[in-house]
């Protein structure tokens, strides 16, 4: 926060040599604890170096946010692990990074080793796999205290749970004995970050710390460090592609790509007046809540045009925020028999497996899609919205209700019996990584529906696949590529291109865009956009993103532990929701922009407490 | 549950290049778009132990088959295993001398109390050990391959039964059915297409011996088959309305080729150990057929008067083991997608230095500079055009 009005840098240096003079003297009041100069970062691959970061140069102050943009492959990551030497073994880094007065780059292993943890922690992307699933995580956060600092166990114990106080966990003396997978994605993160803050580091990297959680969970954890970075002194370098989330922390932005800085400023220049291409390109890819501007009403719940105080009471009192009974707002059902997909009163289980009982994801669901509208299904993890998205193809059986794809019952169908009916359902996975066979040339994973059902073989199935291949904007060369040989939004691109090679009536899209870089993501899904009016396709777009959701669907639903609770056109919904879920859902998206973003933050906790205002009363 | 997934694969170096239309000095570099067969290859050419031990099997098999001679077909040796012959040097010592010129003399590898040449003999006995392990490690892939793949896809009932019976044939001990089989078929009263019966021995004993040790791989390709399944591109295959079988085979099978094969490999060195220590006990082949095992078997009692009546059997059961571990440790390390070669320091200095003479920035050593100096201009990145900072 101190450095936010600060200049740190004059107009028209072009330098960042005479950067990192200027910061030097505006920091004279606190000396930076880390100083980067000039880092780079190497990678030997195949038979030469590859340069991942380049030039690398910045100062970072006790209590400041540090953001580091870029896509992934930029060098963002790579850059900050070099400093605690956590490069992969054919890594090198050069240049220079101070800490206080140590030299980072180039410290021998034993010596390093107590730099980590004790001055310099990391909050890793995937608490889940960052937490060691056999040990509970009170005694994972007491060894990292026990490791670094001469203590009792007595005394270690009674220094995590304070820590644990120190993230909000809520009784922590009953989740010190808890395993990694008792918690919630959410609490795994804020026992990371407890584990991290065990040292009082001087400087925290924050890897990526939201991507893998929902947007509420999100929301909370952006909020848990902003109060940290009060109550500990330490310096935070934040690494993120999500423009949205650096608008809500940093104190200074920089934005990287390819490995070197193409931009630095504080988050106010970045955001109100980006001067890059690249930045500017970033930030435009960023979905923005309430798109679909120029329909009547079109402005987003809680953005700046509307009497916020207002609309909350109100809604409150409508629906009580344990409702599980469905909101229909006007047009929210359409009016026909003729549908691309029908589930009406449908229940879907896991089936039982062994011992473990069946599990019940959803819950008598009604919903309707017309041929060729893009319906959006809305919803945090464990929602049951993927579910359906599998059930309507089959993979999962509907044991109640009815469950029909243009006309075809799928409910209480076997496998064999439902060949017939995948001609007609195209399915994009939400990990493109993970769902194209990696042993499989690309060209035959497009093919084998055409193999498999329209027994396409030799030149005829060539043709086609090649151009299915020119329709999702690839080269047709790549057809005899591997999986892994593609980058994330290429394969992605071939994933929707199976999916379409049958030229199916409805596509089941399940979180297609999740898995990649918000500029990625864009280009992905104009691609969609324009595929769905060429092809005319219906579509079930599952995505917990509820700004990505608007900018693709007509008709927008939400879902919460498999009750469907609201649905309605997208505009509508998106502007006037009145289930106090989705009220909260729209409330946590952040918005690339600091001063909305600020706005957004205290309306965002007026609701919350009014919510448990109301629930108390 | 609809959220976590397995992190996409990492790319060569933890964060790769992800943007579509820019591609990285790393994505045009692989743009030859290598099939993943032809990366195994080039990964296994590099696998210097695998490519000698492919060498020196290759070589092995080859002066076996042609010394002695395949079936009806004759070798180029002037002695075969069986005819007696005058005894050369004293007690048949090896004929083979340094002494001017180098000559290998008559019988080069000696000769046994009788005078039959040890050469000729070690050769037909490779023959036979090499056939062994060969019908061995096919009768093992396909039992395993097929029982572990059935189990591991349909789990359930199925699975049940197909391990229970596995755990069945764990227990059978290989000894005890190597002497019955040789009981049975040893004796000479049977003939079959012409030949004795004992004469399919080898390949008999091949079958049975890998009827009973494919069970370890079955239970590794269970294991492997059930966690592909749950893998995405299986429910994607199955969207596309691929059936059963062709998930199995076409999708499954060969994402687990590399534990397969790798096993199978260390199965036939496994294997050609079990049926040199079955021959040696008298339980395996008998004579008149010959191996390598059963070489030494029989000539147990001679160890002290005529030692290279072991060295050489013993030696070529050496190479061949070894030679089949190393390929089947250099398949292992060629089908890892994470193994990396870590370059060696001299090749990285090399690159520095070429990258150096090239005029492209140096890579500077890291800079110790004390830490008392404040912060100045002294480095400025050579890319100033790309470079700017917040001009506010």
């Amino acid at each position: 926060m101190s450095q936010d009005e600060q200049p740190t840098g004059g107009p028209g240096q072009t330098d960042p040599a005479g950067h990192a003079d200027s910061a030097g003297r505006t920091a004279t009041a606190k000396e930076p604890i880390l100083s980067v100069k000039d880092l780079s970062v190497r990678f030997w691959v195949g038979d030469e170096w590859f340069t991942a970061a380049e030039g690398l140069t910045y100062d970072l102050h006790p209590g400041e946010v540090l953001a580091i943009v870029g896509e992934s492959g930029s060098g963002k990551s790579q850059s900050s692990m070099s400093l605690m030497g956590l490069l992969p073994r054919n890594g090198r880094a050069s240049g220079s990074a101070r800490l206080g007065h140590r030299e980072l780059v180039g410290l021998a292993e034993e010596r390093m080793q107590r730099v980590r943890g004790n001055e310099i922690s990391v909050i890793f992307q995937e608490p889940m796999t960052a937490l060691n699933p056999v040990y509970t995580v009170g005694f994972q956060i007491v060894e990292t205290l026990r490791v670094h600092t001469v203590m009792g166990p007595k005394q270690a114990k009674q220094e995590a749970l304070r820590l644990m106080r120190l993230v909000e966990i809520p009784d922590p003396e009953d989740r010190f004995n808890a395993f990694p997978h008792q918690l919630s994605g959410g609490q795994r993160q804020r026992i990371m970050i407890a584990q991290a803050l065990a040292c009082q580091p001087k400087l925290l990297i924050a890897d990526e710390p939201t991507t893998a959680l929902d947007v509420t969970v999100q929301a909370e954890i952006l909020k848990l460090m902003r109060e940290l970075r009060e109550k500990v002194d330490a310096g935070i370098i934040l690494i993120t592609h999500d423009m949205g989330v650096v608008a809500d922390m940093a104190d200074r932005i920089l934005v990287m790509k390819q490995g070197r800085v193409v931009e630095e400023g504080t988050a106010q220049q970045i955001f109100s007046a980006p001067q890059h291409p690249y930045t500017r390109q970033l930030l435009d890819a960023v979905p923005h809540l309430g798109s679909r501007a120029g329909e009547p009403g079109a402005t987003a719940f809680g953005s700046s045009g509307q009497d916020v105080e207002l609309e909350y009471v109100d809604d409150l009192a409508a629906i009580p925020l344990e409702s599980n009974d469905t909101y229909e707002h006007p047009g929210g059902r359409i009016e026909t028999d003729h549908t691309a997909l029908r589930l009406a009163g449908a229940t879907i289980e896991y089936p039982a497996i062994g011992r473990r009982k069946a599990f019940r994801a959803a819950h008598s669901i009604d919903l309707a899609i017309a041929p060729g509208e893009v319906v959006g299904l809305v919803g945090e993890s464990g929602s049951g919205k993927t579910t359906i998205g599998r059930a309507a193809v089959g993979l999962i059986p509907v044991v109640e209700g009815s469950l029909t794809v243009g006309g075809i019952e799928v409910a209480g169908k076997k496998n064999k019996d439902l060949r017939e009916l995948r001609k007609t359902v195209g399915f994009v996975f939400q990990d493109p990584g993970s769902s194209l066979n990696p042993r499989l040339p690309i060209g035959e994973s497009i093919g084998e529906p055409l193999a498999l059902h329209e027994k396409l073989k030799g030149p005829e199935l060539s043709r086609r696949v090649e151009q299915m291949l020119e329709s999702v904007q690839l080269p047709t060369s790549m057809r005899n590529r591997y999986p892994h040989e593609l980058s994330g939004g290429q394969r992605q691109r071939i994933g929707i291109a199976r999916a379409l090679t049958l030229k199916p009536s409805l596509l089941i899209a399940d979180e297609p865009t999740s898995a990649l870089d918000v500029s990625v993501q864009a280009k992905v899904l104009t691609l969609f956009r324009d595929l769905q009016e060429q092809y005319g396709f219906a579509c079930l777009f599952i995505s917990h993103d509820l700004a990505v959701v608007e900018m693709v669907a007509s008709r927008i639903a939400v879902m919460r532990h498999g009750h469907l609770l609201e649905i309605g056109p997208s505009s509508d919904l998106v502007a006037q929701p009145r289930h106090p879920y989705t009220q909260h859902l729209l409330a946590a998206v952040p918005v690339p922009d600091p001063v909305e973003q600020r706005r957004r933050r205290e309306a965002r906790d007026a609701l919350l407490e009014a919510t448990e205002g109301g629930l108390a009363s | 549950m609809s959220t976590t997934h397995d992190t996409p694969p990492a790319s060569p170096f933890g964060s790769g290049p992800d943007d579509a239309d820019a591609p990285t000095a790393i994505e045009s570099k692989e743009d030859a778009g290598l099939s993943q067969g032809a990366i195994v290859r080039r990964k296994f050419f590099r696998h210097t132990g695998a490519m000698v031990s492919m060498i020196v099997l290759g070589l092995v098999a080859l002066l076996a088959f042609t010394a002695q001679g395949v079936g009806p077909i004759p070798g180029w040796w002037i002695h075969n295993h069986v005819s007696s012959g005058p005894v050369v040097n004293p007690g048949g010592a090896p004929t083979w001398t340094l002494a001017n010129p180098f000559s290998l003399g008559e019988h080069p590898f000696g000769q046994d109390d009788i005078g039959r040449d040890n050469f000729a003999r070690v050769m037909k006995g490779t023959q036979i050990s090499l056939m062994v392990m060969v019908i061995i490690g096919a009768t093992a892939l396909v039992i395993g391959t097929t029982i572990g793949a059935l189990a591991g896809y349909y789990r359930g009932w199925l699975d049940g039964l197909l391990m229970r019976i596995t755990d069945g044939f764990i227990i059978v001990p290989t000894i005890v059915v190597g002497a019955i089989l040789g009981k049975l078929i040893g004796g000479p009263s049977f003939s079959f297409f012409g030949l004795p019966l004992s004469s399919y021995l080898a390949p008999m004993l091949g079958l049975v011996l890998g009827g009973i040790l494919w069970t370890g791989l079955a239970r590794l390709v269970r294991g492997e088959f059930m966690a592909l399944r749950e893998r995405e591109f299986v429910d994607s295959a199955r969207v596309s309305g691929a059936g059963d079988f062709r998930i199995m085979f076409t999708h499954i099978l060969p994402n687990s080729v590399g534990v397969i094969i790798v096993n199978t490999t260390l199965l036939m060195s496994q294997a050609i150990v079990l049926e040199t220590a079955l021959s040696f006990l008298g339980f395996g082949i008998r004579p008149p057929q010959i191996s390598l095992g059963q070489l030494i078997n029989e000539y147990q009692s001679a160890f002290s008067t005529r030692p290279w009546l072991f060295w050489w059997a013993g030696l070529f059961i050496i190479i061949i083991a070894l030679c089949v571990n190393f390929i089947g440790d250099g398949l292992r390390d060629a089908f890892d997608p994470r193994m990396k070669a870590i370059p060696s320091q001299r090749k990285m200095d090399r690159a520095d230095r070429r990258r150096a003479a090239a005029g492209g920035t140096t890579v500077t050593a890291a800079t110790t500079a004390s830490a008392a100096e404040p912060p100045d201009g002294g480095s400025a990145p050579s890319d100033g055009d790309d470079t700017r900072k917040g001009e506010l």
